[in-house]
């Protein structure tokens, strides 16, 4: 690695100002952090620093994602093969659904990062790490058939408008992944609905389809009070069923929890109340019970669709949630509320949680103003212990 | 009324080093600095010209604005040299010590009959005044007010810090006679807050008319300003003085003796020092006796202080004024590949992120690496466990950034110190300067409210 290190010493150079290549200045920048933690000693205040910084932190959240990724790539060619009727070896499966997926993950990495890459140089900072994450979450919550023209202007528009407008990583108010999701899901409603998005091939028409394979997902299947359709709540929780590629199987996102709670980098908080939100929902839907939608049981509302995905990845994202701990409870509370609200209220959005992050994450300032300002008024109220 | 209390937050950093309880006392030091930036808000007037000669106690300067703080000489000697910087501000005052240990005689007070006027007006001209600080602010206190209460954190908790105890045992009737001079100076209450986890040191059983406050926990729980808010929070108005009980050691000599008589134990700790233990010193004296033949052959950090809110000196460096300890660490300038993607057996980190976790106990020796790149505040909610305070350290810090003053003084401005927030800065995974950005607030605050 000592070579690599006095290579890199030889070319700096060139990257610093004054330089040949001083535009790519924080490109080289981060390569280099990436390659090599840096030589940068403290020089104010505390003279010890913690190991964990950014890159350990959104390389662990990366890494809790890669459950969801390897099942959603093995269940896009699962479910390709079923409904074209073939029967193949699992690896085949597996390889269908690599070449489908892999390319949309490289795509959202390359077209968010040169936006990152180029934002950080204009602004004289270093490339942050947030987007590792983000590029990682938007091919999860894409359906497989998404073009990926799409996804390239869906996750420029997100990571322009969503974060970069703002100032960056850490200032954004919309989760930027959703945002892509939402963008393609509203730009694009003539492509993006039906029935056929879910399945690689399924909307190309030449495709023999097996008679009566539907492709539907277990939401729109709920959404047209088909609820005796709706797979079992064992087939709904390992994840063999049509839906976007990382959500499907709720196994593999309990085990991107586990890492994400040992880890301590996902909020526990946030996870909780949103699931407690979600059945607190569904018990009163229950009670009402107006419609096959609202008799759904309470676990089948949390195992379909994108719920837990929201709830462990996207929920929890630091910037975009309510920062303080008591915001943080109300924050999740409603975004569980909200997302099965919406999902039962208004069937033409079968994906409530997308919408109802989005709108928590518009509210989650003013929770932390209202839990700060009560902060505030009990510093002014106490009095101390000894005087009274 | 004394209260026990149990601080949850926190953390203690398992950092090699310790001294062990063993005194060297036999050192002696020849050179001194008295250093005008170890003293908060102060304008340093020069009182004596180089080349004069001192006695312990010979004023050195003065504050411009509050004449009568007045910062003396530690020992006999001459001073040899006055280190300007830009602007030729005074960076510090060398004294080259004669060995004769004269001191100036003030006379030696009666505490009973001496009225608390007469006794601050004692303490301004014998120099020992700025042992007393005062929060808001943490800064020397103003002769002028009152306090509501005096706080001594007979406890430290920082990384390797000295056990007072330790330093306290031979200095008992001074102890005693300091917290006699403190009782004169307030009306309110005076609390020693002591650490809980062990049994009450005998220097405390026999005080009388003080509150013994027992504190359990991780560091910052021996921090004084911690201890304030759990037990007299200060509001907007609120006057708090504190002193470190080492220091009222110094106080209390004076009332016994008469004469300035700076000599401390100091503990010389870090993973870069072969014997750590004790030293009898005294205040502003060199660092080197201390460290011949004691090192390691690493490249070194040394600082007076502790790892988190010390002050980085030379090899060749003197013992700042409020400090009893010097701690050396390895200098962490060095790259490491592909560092943040490591198992990291050896990396100590307050997150559960690093396989270090699986060793509860073990210690480690730390460098002043800083373990990535300054970044935007992106995860929230980890301050929140390492500040013992109804405070919203994330809302408080942006406050400053924002020099929102309005807000500063509603979040909590006047309940904190830089050294409150040190460990914020420890563990802050945007490498932010969180110490810097409080010392901000505080003289924005000393600027605006003055």
């Amino acid at each position: 690695m000592k070579s690599l290190r006095k290579y890199l010493d030889k070319i700096k150079p060139n990257f610093q100002p004054g330089g040949k290549f001083q535009k790519f200045r924080s490109t080289f920048d981060a390569f280099e952090t990436f390659l090599f933690v840096p030589n940068h000693v403290t020089k104010k205040g505390s003279h010890i620093r913690d190991y964990i910084d950014l890159k350990r932190t959104m390389s662990i959240v990366v890494m809790a994602l890669m459950p969801a990724l390897l099942f959603g790539m093995w269940n896009v060619g699962y479910q390709h093969y079923l409904s074209v009727g073939q029967t193949v070896t699992f690896l085949e499966q597996f390889w269908f659904g690599f070449i489908a997926v892999f390319p949309i993950v490289v795509v959202a990495y390359v077209s968010g990062l040169s936006v990152e890459f180029i934002f950080a140089q204009i602004r004289g900072h270093e490339v942050n790490e947030g987007f590792l994450v983000s590029g990682m979450l938007i091919p999860l919550i894409m359906p497989v058939d998404t073009p990926l023209w799409m996804i390239a202007v869906a996750t420029i528009f997100a990571v322009i408008f969503g974060k970069e407008v703002f100032g960056g990583t850490g200032m954004n108010i919309f989760n930027p992944a959703l945002l892509a999701r939402a963008f393609v899901f509203f730009a694009y409603p003539a492509k993006i609905t039906g029935d056929f998005i879910w399945i690689e091939g399924l909307s190309d028409k030449s495709s023999k389809i097996v008679d009566g394979f539907s492709g539907a997902t277990p939401l729109s299947q709920a959404a047209n009070y088909a609820v005796d359709k709706i797979p079992s709540d064992l087939t709904l929780f390992l994840g063999n069923i049509p839906g976007s590629i990382g959500e499907t199987s709720k196994l593999a996102i309990l085990i991107g929890a586990a890492i994400l709670l040992l880890s301590g980098i996902g909020n526990w908080r946030i996870m909780l109340t949103t699931v407690l939100g979600g059945l607190f929902m569904s018990l009163i839907f229950n009670l009402v019970g107006a419609n096959p939608y609202m008799q759904i049981s309470p676990i089948t509302q949390l195992l379909m669709g994108g719920f837990l995905f929201g709830a462990v990845f996207m929920a929890t994202d630091p910037v975009t949630a309510a920062q303080t701990n008591t915001g943080k409870y109300i924050y999740g509370f409603l975004v569980g509320v909200i997302a099965i609200m919406v999902r039962v209220f208004n069937p033409a959005y079968p994906e409530g949680m997308m919408l109802s992050i989005l709108l928590m994450n518009a509210f989650a300032p003013l929770i932390d103003h209202y839990v700060v300002e009560a902060n505030i008024k009990r510093r002014l109220k106490r009095i101390s212990p000894i005087q009274k | 009324m004394s209260e026990s209390l149990k601080i949850k937050k926190g953390l203690d950093i398992r950092i090699k080093g310790k001294a062990k309880e063993v005194l060297t006392d036999n050192l002696t030091f020849k050179k001194f600095s008295v250093d005008p930036s170890d003293f908060k808000n102060i304008n340093p007037k020069l009182l004596i010209k180089a080349g004069e000669k001192v006695k312990a106690g010979t004023p050195l300067f003065h504050d411009k604005i509050r004449e009568e703080l007045i910062f003396v000489s530690p020992i006999s000697g001459t001073l040899a040299e006055i280190e300007r910087g830009e602007k030729r501000k005074i960076l510090s005052l060398k004294i080259e010590a004669d060995g004769l240990n004269e001191s100036i005689d003030l006379g030696k007070p009666d505490l009973k009959s001496i009225s608390r006027e007469e006794l601050s007006q004692l303490l301004l001209k014998s120099g020992l005044w700025a042992f007393i600080k005062q929060r808001p602010y943490s800064t020397i206190a103003d002769y002028r007010n009152t306090p509501k209460a005096i706080f001594v954190s007979c406890f430290n908790t920082a990384p390797l810090a000295p056990t007072i105890d330790f330093l306290l045992k031979n200095d008992r009737k001074s102890f005693e006679l300091g917290v006699e001079v403190l009782k004169k100076l307030t009306d309110g209450k005076i609390h020693l807050n002591i650490d809980g986890s062990k049994s009450v040191h005998e220097v405390f059983q026999q005080l009388k008319g003080v509150e013994i406050n027992k504190f359990e926990g991780k560091h910052p729980a021996g921090n004084v300003g911690v201890q304030i808010h759990h037990i007299d929070p200060i509001n907007k108005g609120d006057v708090v003085w504190t002193v470190q009980p080492e220091d009222l050691v110094i106080i209390g000599r004076f009332i016994d003796r008469g004469i300035v008589d700076m000599s401390r134990y100091v503990a010389l700790t870090g993973s870069e020092i072969l014997n750590p233990q004790y030293y009898k010193t005294i205040v502003g004296a060199e660092i080197e006796p201390m460290l011949k033949d004691n090192l390691t052959q690493e490249k070194h950090r040394f600082i007076s202080g502790n790892v988190l809110s010390g002050k980085q000196i030379p090899n060749n460096g003197y013992l700042g004024f409020y400090d009893t300890q010097i701690t050396v660490i390895p200098e962490g300038d060095h790259s490491e590949f592909l560092g943040w993607m490591m198992p990291g057996i050896n990396k100590f980190s307050f997150s559960n992120t690093f396989f270090s976790k699986i060793f509860p106990k073990k210690e480690y020796s730390l460098d002043s690496n800083f373990n990535g790149g300054e970044r935007a505040y992106v995860i929230t909610g980890e301050f929140e466990k390492v500040l013992p305070m109804d405070i919203y350290p994330m809302q408080l810090i942006k406050a400053v950034l924002a020099e929102d003053i309005d807000m500063m003084e509603k979040l909590g401005i006047y309940e904190v110190a830089e050294e409150d927030f040190a460990l914020c800065e420890y563990i802050c995974t945007s490498k932010t300067e969180i110490q810097d950005i409080i010392k901000n607030g505080i003289d924005l605050m000393i600027k605006e409210m003055s």
